[in-house]
């Protein structure tokens, strides 16, 4: 048996990422607490490094490498893109507050990018077992980011719930992998959708790994039934964690459920479709109703994700390539928000001040009209008010699924939508109609400042001109599913 | 039923009871050495699978380095059980409705399929190496999974140092090393001061001082 060395050249920014997060982590040893920046400036570069190689070694056609575990297509380019772009933007969101809590380390830098790591290698898995490595890859650099503050035992009950769930839901999954794996005698993702096609493998025990796997993705999404530690997590961790669990990672579930139900099971699309429909439901319904009852703005965000998820679940469950595109473009939609909004939380907070409930927004527009303005856009897409992207975003999957012929399902998530409007709209209330409780000035983050407006004017812009972005999400999935 | 089917339910009997004894044993050390046997008896189950590596490796690092380690633990925690399982007895029968349910329900969905499942592989030839093969492979077809797990503990390992390292400064300890090599330099400064003439004032003030401190005795 001969071996031979695989094609490196399509894991470029995998491997790029690697090197630098070791790289980072030794060199941060040499750094004294007042040069600790320069870790901060080397894993911005990092990031920007890996967007060039990921930009020019990309390619338009699927290449596989490791021996069918890898690979490298447009979906998985454009998602990675994506994935750099967040969390560049959740570093800049969180310097100054990460610096005011002792978090300004070179731990928390590197186990970002190991996280990073771990959702680019999950966003271009084609095999189960490279989705599970990066999965808990992923999960466990982001278990310890919860717990990096660990003089605070909000911060350390959060990571002990998440830690726990969360392993459990890998569990589950690993146990609906192996259930497919004795079904169809392979794990490559590939190799599993040809058996499914060809109708040799037992159909029972495909349906019944497939319940597990199903389970386990809701966990990792965190909708409905599987939601429970979405709003203590996002609570109890410091702000800047949250941010980050609330943007890329999300794009690396829609990677994950894509390249696993998708790709992988296709053909039980009619099983998973029944699953999807009741966690979409429920998500929606019980996301958007306890939402209202929140004082705790994270807390509200948690429960707002959990409606979100939702909805990108309606453009997945239609199983359509239109669907999965739009559903493609809302999880995008939806990253750009939630960094919006937690870094609007951040830019609030000031040393030993967490801008974390809801009448620390009071008055915004007299301390500071722009910021109260951008906040406004921001949670004006939440709703899904036009001309703001998250219009577009809840059209287009509430078109897909119409287009698949759900008509119950699509009166019932504009309905859901309408009772969510009332949260983000008290937001806006609280800025602009009600008077300041907190008259401290705000501490002026010039970087942090120039990114928030930039996020809300992309959230407007992006709503305006939504179809650039809509057509390279339609052309990735195409190009990748076909 | 031939042999092999004996060993199979000889070895999952006692695979269950231990597992459930994990569970309910009111002693952790009881718990922990029950969790020794179900890993030894799932050592045994692959090994009637032809994985004798596996088999191995669970009994040298599950056996022999991470349940001594749980013991050592364990034993020199001195826990609180009555504290521990103060919710276990309240919400048993509501947990063991759930669970037996949920097997239930699991074994109806095998039991129509299961029949057709379980083809079997045949037996391998006597020189076949199992650990040989796991090697190869390893390093071969599945590096990018091997690298992955790979990563996965050296983020391990900086996330336990960095939640549980705790730099304490200003503590007072001792430095033997410095303390033997210190010279009398370190110590001891000589100043030269040029010499002071006193007042009679002073001389005054300074014998009454004297005086009230003898009064003072």
């Amino acid at each position: 048996m001969t071996f031979v060395a695989p094609n490196l050249i399509p894991a470029l920014p995998e491997i790029f990422v690697l090197i630098m997060a070791s790289l980072i982590l030794v060199a941060d040893l040499f750094l004294s607490d007042r040069n600790r920046y320069i870790s901060y400036i080397l894993t911005q570069l990092t990031l920007l490094g890996a967007a060039w190689i990921t930009i020019s070694s990309g390619s338009a056609d699927a290449v596989y490498t490791f021996n069918g575990m890898f690979v490298g297509d447009v979906m998985a380019n454009v998602l990675k893109m994506m994935t750099y772009l967040a969390v560049a933007a959740v570093l800049v969101y969180s310097r100054s507050y990460i610096q005011l809590r002792n978090l300004f380390t070179g731990e928390f830098f590197v186990l970002v990018l190991f996280a990073m790591l771990g959702m680019m290698v999950m966003i271009s898995a084609s095999h189960f077992l490279t989705l599970y490595l990066g999965l808990e890859l992923l999960s466990l650099s982001l278990y310890s980011l919860v717990a990096l503050q660990r003089d605070s035992a909000q911060a350390t009950e959060a990571a002990m719930k998440y830690f726990v769930l969360g392993a459990l839901a890998s569990g589950l999954l690993l146990y609906g992998m192996s259930m497919i794996y004795g079904a169809t005698g392979s794990l490559e993702i590939g190799k599993v959708a040809a058996a499914i096609q060809q109708g040799g493998a037992n159909k029972t025990v495909l349906t019944f790994g497939l319940v597990f796997i199903v389970a386990g993705l809701a966990f990792k999404l965190g909708v409905v039934p599987f939601h429970m530690w979405i709003p203590d997590v996002y609570q109890g961790a410091p702000t800047a964690v949250t941010l980050f669990i609330g943007s890329a990672p999300k794009i690396a579930a829609f990677a994950f459920v894509m390249r696993l139900l998708a790709e992988g099971l296709n053909g039980l699309v009619h099983d998973w479709q029944g699953m999807l429909m009741i966690m979409a439901v429920l998500s929606m319904a019980i996301g958007n109703l306890a939402a209202i009852a929140q004082t705790n703005i994270k807390r509200m965000l948690a429960y707002s994700t959990i409606s979100h998820m939702g909805f990108l679940l309606l453009g997945i469950l239609s199983g359509t390539l239109n669907g999965y595109s739009s559903s493609m473009f809302y999880v995008l939609a939806y990253v750009l928000m939630s960094l919006g909004s937690f870094g609007m939380i951040m830019l609030l907070s000031r040393r030993g001040f967490e801008a974390e409930n809801l009448d620390d927004f009071k008055g915004l527009n007299q301390r500071r009209p722009w910021y109260a303005f951008v906040m406004l856009l921001i949670m004006f897409s939440m709703a899904g008010v036009p001309p703001t992207i998250g219009f577009y975003a809840k059209l287009s999957v509430l078109q897909a699924a119409l287009q698949a012929g759900y008509l119950w399902l699509v009166v019932f998530a504009v309905l859901m939508s309408v009772i969510g409007a009332f949260y983000y709209l008290r937001i806006i209330k609280l800025m602009y109609f009600d008077a300041p409780l907190d008259q401290a000035p705000l501490a002026s983050q010039p970087d942090a400042g120039m990114l928030i407006s930039l996020n809300g004017l992309a959230v407007l812009a992006l709503g305006i001109l939504p179809q650039p972005l809509m057509a390279l999400c339609a052309y990735s999935i195409q190009k990748s599913l076909l | 039923m031939n042999f092999e089917t004996l060993v199979f339910y000889f070895l999952a009997t006692i695979l269950l009871f231990a597992g459930l004894r994990v569970v309910t044993a009111r002693h952790p050390v009881h718990a922990a050495l029950f969790l020794v046997l179900a890993f030894f008896t799932g050592a045994g189950l692959w090994l009637l699978l032809e994985a004798e590596f596996l088999a191995i490796t669970l009994v040298l690092v599950y056996i022999g380095a991470v349940m001594v380690l749980f013991l050592f633990v364990v034993m020199m925690m001195n826990l609180n059980i009555e504290k521990l399982r103060n919710g276990f007895w309240s919400n048993l029968p509501l947990a063991a409705f759930v669970g037996i349910l949920m097997a239930v329900e699991m074994s109806l969905v095998l039991m129509v399929a299961g029949k057709t499942v379980g083809s079997g592989s045949l037996p391998h030839a006597a020189g076949y190496s199992n650990t040989k093969e796991l090697g190869r492979l390893i390093y071969t077809d599945y590096v990018y999974p091997f690298e992955l797990a790979a990563v996965i503990l050296l983020v391990a390992i900086v996330a336990a140092i960095a939640i549980t390292l705790r730099r304490r400064t200003g503590t007072k300890h001792q430095d033997p090393a410095r303390q033997v090599r210190v010279k009398r330099e370190d110590r001891v400064r000589l100043v030269s001061m040029p010499a002071e003439t006193l007042k009679d004032s002073d001389l005054l003030r300074a014998e009454a001082r004297e005086g009230s401190y003898k009064e003072g005795e």
